[in-house]
């Protein structure tokens, strides 16, 4: 086997083989078992690495295998799989150092990394699918992995959670599988190729097409949380914040956005996707659902709800970008993928401190809060002002693209709106968070656990939000300079548009 | 090549003698018999891949006097599942019974079942069939008999029985009307004779009824959950996984080789239209179920209702490419269900052993306390509802795909509707699993060796058939099915 054969299944492998192996720890294996996954997640951090360089360089890998007749099971790396599978992978090393931290004392861990490795074997596996076949099979997988994990306190809280987003992600599921299916029945094997296949393909019905678009997006929609399928997401926040960290940013939401993308841009072609009047529905709900989103955070108290709110509002910046047709627009969509996924991260990592350390779980419970946790709090307010679109963090770039992408399309008059307004929601949602946290004076913590450790929390908690926190920054201060997200972006819209 | 067609139909035979004759040797003898039986099989499928098609007249007898035995990719595929099977039950059964008594009784029987299902699949005869069928039914409400509630196991067995032997007979009327008409009972010839007539049309129905008894059918099911889930672990296994299968393979055969100028479109609706009410009543019956054994056995139903599905949607499709590909994804959902269910069995006896019962609102805290066992079930589950990478997912993926392509969108329907509902049956059983029990439960040693055979079956049927499926199309390419492939 060659390299470029190779190269795939070692990036799966270095999640899925840790995975497995940790399941049959013991509980009390803890050094081992952290062995394991920081040396499984350090291995595919390199094998990333590697990957980026060959796409970079225009190498072609690719794994195949078929399955049955006609059904091949095909993994294959092009500059989008590619930024999803670095945040996936980047995020998930952070994640696994702060899940060690989190979870340091409370049972079930063995079954807990076990998941969360098959979790992210899934995304890795979903964002290099070289066909919809196979990745309706990794979307599946994502949700049985997941399951187990936002079901893993055992509370009649978390089951019923649990319940609700295995109801609603098989749904979208099935939903997925079968307008996959029909496409295929229509279409032929439907290898993503960049520039879509479609609309290379004559004599094919336009109104079966128009269904099949509406049953996949609607399949994708209910992991990317599109209104009116996003009730899932505020519900499953009873999990444990490194599950809501690999909910919101890393793995799951990303993978419905990311499913969009693929759909518009490589399986559709956004050029014959606007011919088919398809992309103006999905833009006016992806902008509905920014707004609403946005609308529903403010009135929520708890703090990991109001964040999920939010996802549920930003998510839909990628979705919006996608519908917007011309190459500024995609970047913006395309990036905000990788800005969302590390502002949100940040957002989620700092919450679960507060909760952890001195049992704050909710907005009102934060007064001054900054002054005891200096490092989280500064972490997440770099996080929060980026979310706004405030330059020069993350979120800035994307939100420009987008505004500009609007522009470009003759689309400004209706979308620049809803991104001014969107920003205005967002900042009335985390202001007031901020404000609380930094000029009033603190209250007593409902329960302070951690008095022992000499920073503001156990260090393992402490640094992902700052690191977090400092890639978010350093992505919106460098742009502009190689190996960027932003540029990976223009890489890829300049590789989508056939004019 | 002879020699594995004559082992493979005589070997389970000569074990049940042994069990019968030293039965305290059983324990030791059992597993090495099981073994011999998947080395047969396998090279049986080796040995298919070579020469489509396998025949021995038993005696030197030829013709339509003797005994003959055949085998093709459809029989071979289905024994190679046959002997998996009864290996994994073999093993578990080993450790299941505690009571010598029942031991005793168990693996002759046993045996014998296992010798009927072989020689079934390896018979090309329509009355050596009868024959099989019989012990097959006989064997299998023996086994029925040895469920640890006493009451209801006979209640249910004398049941089975009865609707067994119904069922039989309808099937020799059938026979004997085959006979008077064509005066031979050989399928290979009979294939080549049956023509479209009165006479026909009544031997198909007979046949057909008795034998859709037996493969529990909807409406025609009822026998089936009540033997299924009080016969022991073991046997559940066995019944689910393999009995009602093989009496499905010889309604292939009939419909698809020997009748295939009786069936009409309106028949294959009739029974389509009868597998989806199985797959939907099925399906939720399982849901509804509070017994996680009684929830597998309306499961089996469902599942079996699936297969009937394909029928309507084989004869619709256009050629022959299409046709070999959904036949394929039939035999897939076939083995894909025998090995999940064997498995699902097999780890809800464990559950039940464990904690002395198999109430679903009461199985909290098991997540913790045989966290194997549950990755088990969890995995058949998977398998069942038909979730990546199992091979149920391919062959859901497919009879989705040729319901779209021959226009009978209906199907698709109750595909999906099916599919979320066994989700939700399986999510009923995790959730419970994973509620935590009040107080803590002790995490005493459970032997691994125990929880083995169903965790291997599962992962089988989630990951071997789901990745390694490709050899069954390639396997029955050259013989397909009969008359319509």
């Amino acid at each position: 086997m060659t390299p470029s054969v190779l190269l795939p299944l070692l990036i799966l492998a270095s999640s899925l083989i840790p995975g497995l192996i940790i399941f049959t720890l013991k509980e009390e294996r803890q050094r081992l078992r952290s062995l394991l996954n920081l040396s499984g997640a350090i291995v595919k951090v390199a094998l990333v690495g590697w990957l980026i360089w060959g796409v970079y360089q225009e190498q072609v890998f690719e794994t195949r295998w078929a399955l049955a007749p006609g059904l091949d099971l095909v993994l294959h790396a092009d500059a989008l799989s590619v930024l999803f599978v670095s945040l996936s992978t980047l995020l998930w090393l952070v994640t696994t150092i702060y899940a060690i931290g989190y979870l340091q004392h409370s049972p079930d861990r063995s079954r807990f990394f076990g998941f969360f490795s098959l979790c992210v074997t899934a995304t890795v596996g979903l964002a290099m699918a070289g066909n919809l076949f196979t990745f309706v099979i990794f979307y599946e997988l994502l949700t049985l992995a997941t399951y187990p994990l936002v079901a893993h306190k055992g509370t009649p809280e978390a089951i019923r959670g649990a319940r609700l987003y295995l109801a609603y992600t098989l749904a979208g599921g099935v939903l997925l599988l079968v307008g996959a299916v029909w496409l295929r029945t229509l279409a032929g094997p439907l290898d993503f190729s960049q520039g879509g296949i479609l609309g290379d393909i004559p004599g094919l019905d336009q109104d079966s097409l128009r269904w099949i678009f509406l049953l996949l997006i609607a399949g994708l929609g209910v992991k990317a949380a599109l209104f009116p399928l996003h009730g899932w997401l505020p519900q499953a926040m009873v999990a444990p914040a490194p599950v809501s960290a690999l909910l919101h940013a890393v793995a799951v939401v990303k993978a419905g956005a990311f499913g969009i993308v693929r759909v518009v841009y490589d399986v559709y072609g956004v050029e014959f996707a606007a011919e088919l009047e398809v992309l103006t529905p999905l833009g006016v709900i992806a902008a509905f659902t920014i707004l609403y989103g946005s609308v529903k955070a403010m009135s929520q108290d708890q703090l990991k709800k109001r964040l999920a709110y939010s996802t549920v509002s930003q998510v839909s910046y990628i979705a919006l970008g996608t519908a917007i047709l011309g190459p500024l627009a995609t970047i913006g969509g395309v990036v905000h993928l990788v800005h969302q996924g590390i502002m949100k991260i940040t957002l989620f990592f700092a919450a679960g401190n507060y909760a952890e350390t001195l049992g704050v779980h909710r907005v009102s419970e934060m007064n001054g809060i900054g002054r005891r946790m200096p490092a989280t709090t500064l972490a997440f307010s770099v996080a929060a002002l980026g979310m706004i679109g405030l330059p020069p963090v993350a979120g800035f770039i994307s939100k420009w693209y987008l505004g500009l992408g609007a522009l470009e399309a003759g689309q400004g008059a209706w979308i620049i709106p809803v991104l001014l307004a969107s920003s205005v929601l967002n900042a009335a949602y985390f202001m007031p968070i901020l404000y609380r946290a930094w000029f009033l004076p603190p209250n007593a913590w409902p329960c302070e656990n951690d008095t022992r450790y000499a920073g503001e929390t156990l260090p393992s908690l402490q640094w992902p939000p700052v690191v977090t926190a400092s890639l978010a920054l350093l992505v919106g201060l460098f742009a502009a300079s190689p190996y960027s997200p932003l540029e990976w972006a223009q890489l890829i819209a300049s590789r989508e548009y056939r004019q | 090549m002879s020699d594995l067609l004559i082992a493979l139909a005589t070997l389970p035979l000569w074990a049940s003698l042994g069990c019968l004759l030293w039965p305290r040797l059983a324990d030791l003898l059992s597993p090495l018999v099981a073994l011999a039986l998947v080395g047969c099989s396998l090279l049986l499928l080796d040995a298919i891949a070579a020469t489509p098609v396998i025949l021995h007249h038993l005696g030197g007898w030829g013709g339509d006097l003797g005994i003959s035995l055949r085998a093709d990719a459809l029989s071979a595929l289905l024994l190679a599942l046959g002997t998996v099977v009864t290996l994994a039950a073999t093993l578990f059964a080993r450790r299941y019974f505690t009571d010598d008594q029942v031991r005793y009784r168990f693996w002759p029987l046993w045996w014998l079942l296992n010798g009927a299902i072989n020689a079934l699949l390896l018979s090309a005869d329509l009355f050596n069939l009868y024959v099989t069928l019989e012990l097959l039914g006989l064997s299998a409400a023996a086994l029925c008999t040895l469920g640890k509630d006493k009451p209801q196991a006979l209640r249910a067995a004398l049941r089975y029985l009865l609707l067994g032997l119904i069922g039989s007979l309808l099937y020799l009327t059938g026979v004997a009307l085959v006979y008077a008409e064509y005066g031979t009972l050989a399928i290979p010839s009979l294939a080549q004779q049956i023509q479209a007539s009165p006479a026909s049309l009544t031997a198909l129905l007979l046949l057909s009824s008795g034998l859709l008894i037996k493969c529990a059918l909807l409406p025609l099911h009822i026998w089936l959950p009540a033997a299924h889930s009080s016969a022991p672990a073991p046997v559940s296994a066995v019944l689910s996984a393999l009995v009602v299968k093989v009496t499905f393979y010889l309604l292939l055969r009939l419909w698809f080789e020997l009748f295939t100028a009786v069936i009409t479109p309106a028949f294959a609706t009739l029974i389509g239209t009868m597998g989806a009410t199985a797959v939907i009543w099925g399906s939720w019956r399982a849901l509804m179920s509070t017994r996680l054994k009684l929830m597998a056995a309306y499961s089996t139903v469902s599942q079996m209702g699936y297969l009937f599905l394909f029928v309507p949607i084989l004869l619709a499709l256009p050629d022959h490419d299409s046709r070999a590909l959904a036949f394929g994804a039939l035999v897939l959902f076939a083995l894909n269900h025998g090995i999940a269910k064997a498995a699902l069995f097999l780890a809800i006896g464990i559950i039940q052993q464990r904690l002395g019962h198999d109430q679903v609102d009461r199985i909290n805290g098991v997540a913790r306390q045989l966290p194997v066992t549950l990755f088990a079930v969890a995995l058949a589950g998977s398998a069942l509802v038909g979730l990546p990478p199992s091979g149920a997912f391919l062959a859901k993926w497919t009879l989705i795909s040729a319901s779209l392509v021959t226009a009978q969108w209906w199907w698709l329907l109750v595909a999906v509707i099916g599919t979320l509902l066994a989700a939700a049956y399986l999510v009923r059983v995790l959730g419970a699993a994973f509620a935590p029990a009040e107080p803590p439960p002790p995490t005493g040693k459970q032997l691994l060796s125990g929880e083995l055979p169903a965790l291997l079956l599962a992962a089988m049927a989630t990951l071997g058939l789901g990745l390694g499926a490709a050899p069954i199309w390639s396997l029955l390419a050259p013989t397909g099915l009969g008359n319509i492939l």
